[in-house]
């Protein structure tokens, strides 16, 4: 007999900014929609623990697509003359529509650092289309640890090995050695300058500390989890936002870093299921 | 500190395959102790103590010795247990010629993490 793992994929055609784009996703499991959202410069893989954890799956469909221009994704007809950049209100649009078009009913949405980042303008623009946000690696902003993002994209580096060497270091020392350089070979398979223009949102155009102050929790509870050995979003840039949020839920992860998921399921498990488990309840 | 890391990296066939690029030389300070560190083709052939004069290096990387103690521990505590922790935290300084390092960053992340595994 195959062994056939429950985690099925698909492609759908979505129409983005008046274009025509034809995005992968993957899902699993049945119940509460949970819509899964990438960190920058990787893809929709890092969630395949998720999917395959039968914890979840009984009680949630897990859902990941792959963002235009990374994974399985193409960039729409045209990307050879463009410089791809991620705004937030082109992303706000890809999570809205990529909803839309399966029919799925208020879910849950979960991010890692873009991902979680842009939950918190979900949050404040559209909490009454969510069950419940959870951000993770999230914040407002975060201080730049490097200033010139133009290292990822230049003919004399290899951008894949950089962003994957980069990244090395936001992954926790404790996180074990597969998990980890599954992680890290996403990074590595990241097409020319995507990352980079990722990171114009995380960094530049994401810059939220003048307006999560208005995000309402009463209308959709906000989860915000953040692993220690982050250095790119720290506790403490988790933190600051948080305070300004009334009624948003803090949980700094041990043993952790910027990719919960993917670098150490079996660690992030420990905190998402509790999670997970209270926004069932509530219903 | 770094008396054994020729022959720490040396004997790491997988890492100097990595480094086979690179032929360098980068200058580390571990507190008032400088050491150039001489690359050819991913092999170290030198690693001098200083003090030097009128030596020339592509990149520096300068840390208080407690900072790399710190970083060669065996599970090192947050903020010390990458070089771009310890730089965004104030703990070390990256300077010169990036491109070389930029360019192979993960050989040379390996290379100064080497001491950790011998710990």
């Amino acid at each position: 007999m195959a062994d056939l793992e429950p985690v099925v994929g698909r492609y759908l055609r979505l129409t983005l900014d008046g274009r025509p784009h034809r995005v992968y996703f993957e899902e699993a499991g049945q119940g509460m929609p949970l819509v899964c959202l990438h960190t920058a410069g990787a893809d929709g893989r890092q969630f395949r623990h998720l999917m395959n954890d039968a914890e979840i799956t009984r009680h949630f469909r897990v859902l990941a697509f792959d963002m235009p221009w990374h994974g399985k994704s193409l960039p729409p007809a045209g990307w050879q003359d463009e410089e791809y950049r991620l705004t937030t209100r082109g992303y706000v649009e890809l999570i809205r529509t990529f909803i839309r078009a399966l029919g799925v009913e208020r879910p849950v949405v979960l991010g890692c650092s873009i991902g979680g980042k842009i939950v918190l303008e979900l949050a404040r623009l559209h909490a009454t289309e969510f069950r419940a946000l959870i951000g993770l690696e999230s914040a407002d902003y975060q201080a730049p640890w490097y200033d010139d993002t133009g290292w990822l994209h230049r003919p004399d580096v290899h951008g894949g090995e950089l962003a994957g060497a980069l990244m090395s270091g936001l992954i926790a020392p404790q996180s074990p050695s597969e998990t980890r350089w599954d992680t890290l070979w996403m990074y590595m398979q990241g097409g020319p300058g995507v990352f980079k223009g990722d990171l114009f949102f995380y960094r530049a155009d994401g810059d939220f500390r003048d307006r999560v102050g208005e995000i309402d929790t009463g209308s959709c509870p906000l989860y915000l989890l953040t692993g220690e050995y982050d250095f790119s979003c720290t506790p403490a840039d988790t933190e600051r936002t948080a305070a300004k949020i009334k009624g948003a839920r803090v949980t700094v992860m041990e043993e952790i870093g910027h990719f919960p998921m993917s670098e150490h399921p079996a660690q992030f498990r420990r905190y998402i299921l509790p999670v997970l488990e209270e926004i069932r309840a509530r219903g | 500190m770094l008396e054994r890391l020729a022959d720490l990296v040396n004997a790491d066939a997988s890492l100097v395959r990595r480094g086979r690029y690179l032929s360098t030389r980068f200058l580390v300070e571990t507190g008032a102790i400088a050491w150039l560190v001489t690359v050819h083709e991913g092999r170290l052939t030198a690693v001098e103590r200083g003090p030097f004069l009128l030596r020339d290096w592509t990149f520096a990387v300068r840390a208080s010795e407690d900072a790399w103690r710190r970083f060669w521990a065996p599970v090192p505590a947050a903020g010390y247990h990458d070089l771009f922790a310890l730089t965004k935290g104030g703990h070390a300084r990256v300077e010169g010629d990036l491109r070389p390092l930029m360019a192979n960053l993960r050989y040379v992340k390996d290379v100064l993490a080497k001491p950790r595994r011998s710990a």
